[in-house]
């Protein structure tokens, strides 16, 4: 028995509003929220909406014999949930159908896949908790952005644990196979993959409303046909394209909705069936092994990745954006961090393109898209650089932010000492020495200052830490080593309350980190 | 088919773009085997490029029969023409000019440039018309801009042939709508006249169409070309003195050419970086307004004026710029660009100007947005790859505008013409 395996991308981007250089260094906001709102509510009204509202009607009318899954980008649902919350409550109803499979992707619909191993994982795993929260489902099959595979890519996503993955039907590829079957990676003979069937995908995303096409109009009959006439150990047919085919590419008025919901009586006519992606995995071999030496991808005729990367300021742009990479993976703020992620869609170097003409850019020129994106790459890296300075290399900075990170820790060691040292002393009081005498009261005095201003900026760590001075634990300890013990504590606080008083440092943890660097030294 | 064309500049003695799309678009057009042109201009002076085509100057046609020796006309006249051309002409003296001013030869004496009686010239240049076209015979006759269309109606009325004129600007460019109406109806008079409009570029046909009212049927665009740089030029070798990068404004300091954008936009560019300087070479009516404009934005230190440069020291500071910057208000064509783009240099130019229409290797800006004009210069003199990109992409693409397809369009209308 065949089966068709639908499978709808849905993406938008976080459009950049028009930023000039003279905005570098002021203006940290870079994105057009007029024209984002205005296109997601725009699509969702005439395509998200009743294409959700159809493939629910669907499900329901054939009793869960129609299937699809969804591969939905971070970016996308980030901006739904603020514009069009309607369109995710939508998808929720068709998760609870278990009819439905959401696919796995990046946050950012970026291309760090072929650049940022590190961060590719990271981000696909972050788009995978999202996708649990939102619908509950785990994805277990990968789908890269615009369908990018190559060996390279191939290996990383086994790494990551998925079953399969979704790749272009290209000709340089393929050759003389068929899509209609699954095949495994060359490379990674247990992860599987379902190519798209160009032909068929792109009759519905592309041809359907087209008055010069030779088969105009498609019919569901005419199409089911097709199918059905494909060689019968064809097994899977895999129809993927953009969700936005449904409504917004071909508009309602082209019938399109009216043939999708004919599809599946059709379809059980010639005893064809529906199922997800991972169904086909389940349900079939792989036949044969791909293998893919360079990226391809599903778009332009020549299926690679030159749409985004095939001219030099694609290049530099994308090169640039991710020589930062690495340092703002070390980063915790969370508005770096979302910025990272917007400004990685492959959309704004798509955006920057020289070879076709671009009906999707907001821009009026490759040029302004260029322009654009690199004044605020500049002034994203300024603020990398007031995070973490160029000057200090990366390792060491990794060093410095493991000390950062466990200075906590490292406060609770010592506060554990000067108790000890504080048992001590009151035990052996009458023993010491007018300098053993005042130091335990110095220790306090001192400490307690900087305490309070670091509470004040909500340095969780140290207020944990200040809560612990109370509760004092008896242990012995040698008197001699306890009172380096207890400088060293006391030279840390005020060095804190020193770079505290300096209103310089925007972000609050990574400026002291630095400090401390070099007071240490 | 034998053309008769008249223009008012021919190079190496220019004073603006008419001069070079008169040559370029002649040129292109004698690559077609069995295309004749006779070329007339007010004034030759002798070391014109006559190997494709025939020159005759109208201070060299007599229009007052003057009984001369071959000897003597031979040694006034073989600089510029055939003597025997002379008495060709002196049979075909068609009314009695003698109340004329005219000198030995019985010609009557052109400025070849545009002087303050530019009207009284254009209305000789007509005169003597009538002679040559009396003298042979042309199956087209050919005028380009406003100067020759008199002399253009002239000799079709003599002739009968088809009048083709070639409008490469309107006052409506040069006087940002302050239209000289003496100008406006010559202008006007010769479209009326004309079978047809070809115009530089789409902006300047729907100024034809809609401020001199022509039958859109009767005017086609056909866009200037550029001529490929000769050896002498590729081998100027310049070294930049300065790390700086330098932005040029390159052209007459005028109105239509929009130089206060041009200093607006480095104002703007100035307030952010440091490593850039402004050059505005050329002269004109508004180049003392723009030193003071300069001067009130406190950017005189790094806004610098050349004064006028002719010939080898156009590409001299071409080749020493890292952007050309060409704002103009209204440019029907604009032939710089392309020659910018030449030498490799990134190239910003107006929405407004002709050449946008078939340059996409270079950034259009509004030639009033000196936001986005200041954004494009910084972004060329700080992101390597921009600069990298239009230069290699802009050489190549300009490099595929020649006048050979210019030259066969035309073609293409006399054919129609003549049918």
């Amino acid at each position: 028995m065949k089966n068709i395996c639908f499978y709808f991308q849905i993406h938008q981007p976080h459009r950049l509003k028009r930023y000039r250089f003279f905005n570098i260094g002021g203006d940290h906001y870079y994105y057009d929220d007029f024209a984002n709102e205005d296109f997601i509510q725009r699509v969702a009204e005439v395509s998200f909406v009743p294409a959700n509202r159809l493939m629910l009607e669907m499900i329901k009318e054939y009793n869960g014999k129609f299937k699809a899954a969804f591969s939905i980008s971070g970016v996308a649902l980030d901006q739904m949930e603020i514009y069009a919350p309607e369109v995710i409550d939508g998808f929720k109803e068709l998760a609870d159908t278990g009819c439905v499979e959401f696919l796995s992707e990046t946050q950012g619909h970026s291309l760090a896949s072929l650049i940022d191993p590190e961060g590719f994982k990271k981000q696909v795993k972050e788009h995978d908790d999202k996708i649990e929260s939102l619908f509950g489902q785990r994805p277990r099959i990968f789908r890269n952005t615009e369908l990018i595979y190559s060996d390279d890519i191939a290996e990383l996503v086994y790494d990551m644990g998925f079953a399969g993955m979704i790749t272009p039907g290209a000709k340089r590829t393929l050759g003389w196979k068929s899509p209609n079957y699954v095949y495994k990676s060359a490379v990674q003979p247990k992860l599987k993959l379902l190519m798209r069937n160009p032909r068929f995908s792109d009759d519905i995303a592309t041809r359907f409303s087209n008055y010069s096409w030779s088969e105009y109009p498609l019919t569901a009959d005419k199409f089911i046909n097709w199918i059905a006439a494909t060689p019968k150990e064809e097994q899977v047919i895999n129809l993927f394209m953009n969700y936005e085919a449904l409504g917004n590419f071909q508009k309602k008025s082209s019938g399109i909705f009216d043939f999708m919901r004919a599809l599946p009586r059709f379809a059980a006519e010639k005893n064809i069936g529906f199922a997800t992606p991972s169904e086909v995995l389940n349900m079939l071999k792989p036949v044969d092994s791909i293998s893919s030496m360079h990226p391809i991808s599903w778009v332009g005729e020549e299926r690679d990745i030159s749409a985004w990367l095939g001219n030099t300021l694609q290049q530099e742009a994308f090169h640039k954006l991710y020589e930062v990479a690495e340092r703002v993976g070390m980063s915790q703020s969370r508005r770096l961090l979302q910025d990272w992620n917007y400004l990685q869609s492959s959309d704004h170097f798509y955006y920057m393109g020289t070879k076709h003409d671009l009906p999707f850019s907001p821009y009026s020129s490759p040029y302004e898209a260029f322009n654009t994106y690199m004044n605020v790459l500049s002034d994203f890296k300024e603020r990398v650089d007031a995070e973490f300075p160029s000057s200090i290399e990366n390792e060491e900075l990794n060093a410095l932010l493991t000390t950062i990170h466990n200075q906590a820790d490292e406060i609770d060691r010592l506060e554990d000492k000067i108790k000890k040292l504080e048992a001590k002393t009151k035990v052996s009081a009458p023993k010491a020495t007018d300098e053993h005498a005042i130091t335990p009261a110095t220790i306090k005095e001192k400490k307690s200052a900087p305490a309070k201003k670091e509470s004040k900026a909500k340095d969780v760590a140290t207020v944990k830490a200040e809560d612990k001075v109370e509760p004092v634990t008896k242990v012995k300890t040698e008197p001699d080593k306890a009172i380096p013990m207890a400088k060293k504590a006391t030279a840390k606080p005020a060095i804190k309350a020193k770079t505290e008083s300096k209103p310089k440092a925007t972000e609050k943890k990574p400026a002291p980190a630095t400090k401390v660097k070099t007071k240490n030294k | 088919m034998k053309a008769l064309m008249f223009g008012w500049e021919f190079p190496p003695h220019i004073l603006g773009g008419l001069g070079t799309a008169s040559y370029g678009l002649t040129k292109g057009m004698a690559m077609q085997p069995d295309m004749d042109i006779t070329f007339v201009i007010p004034k030759p002076r002798g070391d014109e490029d006559q190997s494709f085509l025939k020159i005759i100057g109208a201070c060299n046609t007599p229009v007052v029969w003057r009984d001369v020796y071959w000897d003597y006309v031979s040694e006034r006249l073989s600089k510029y023409m055939d003597p025997q051309e002379y008495y060709n002409m002196r049979d075909h003296i068609y009314a009695d000019f003698s109340y004329m001013h005219t000198n030995d030869l019985g010609c009557i004496e052109f400025s070849g440039r545009y002087p303050d009686n530019l009207l009284e010239e254009i209305n000789n240049y007509s005169i003597m018309a009538g002679v040559i076209a009396r003298t042979h015979d042309y199956d087209i006759i050919h005028s380009h801009d406003w100067l020759t269309y008199p002399a253009g109606i002239h000799a079709k009325n003599i002739l009968g042939k088809p009048l083709v004129i070639h409008v490469h600007a309107t006052d409506f460019d040069r006087s940002r709508g302050n239209v000289n109406p003496q100008v406006y109806q010559m202008e006007k008079n010769g479209m009326d006249h004309a079978d047809h409009i070809i115009c530089v570029s789409n902006l300047t046909r729907q100024t034809v169409i809609e401020k001199y009212y022509q039958d859109p049927a009767k005017v086609t665009t056909v866009h200037n070309a550029v001529e490929p740089l000769s050896p002498e030029i590729l081998a100027i070798n310049t070294e930049k003195g300065i790390k700086d990068k330098v932005v040029t404004f390159l052209g007459r300091i005028t109105m239509q050419k929009g130089p206060e954008y041009f200093v607006e936009a480095a104002a703007r560019v100035l307030e952010r970086a440091k490593h850039i300087q402004f050059v505005m070479a050329g002269s004109g009516d508004m180049m003392e307004r723009m030193l003071y404009l300069a001067a009130e934005k406190g950017i005189s230190d790094r806004f610098h004026f050349t004064g006028f440069l002719k010939g080898k020291q156009v590409y001299e500071m071409l080749k020493r710029s890292d952007v050309y910057v060409m704002p103009s208000v209204s440019e029907p064509f604009g032939i710089s660009p392309l020659e910018a783009m030449q030498c490799s240099i990134p190239t910003i130019i107006s929405k407004q100007s002709g050449c946008a229409e078939i340059l996409d290797k270079a950034v259009k800006v509004d030639y009033w947005d000196v936001d986005a004009m200041a954004d494009a210069i910084y972004s060329i003199c700080t992101y390597d790859a921009m600069a990298d990109f239009l230069s290699k992409e802009g050489k190549a693409e300009v490099d595929n505008i020649k006048w050979e397809y210019a030259g066969q369009k035309v073609r293409d209308i006399y054919n129609n013409l003549c049918k």
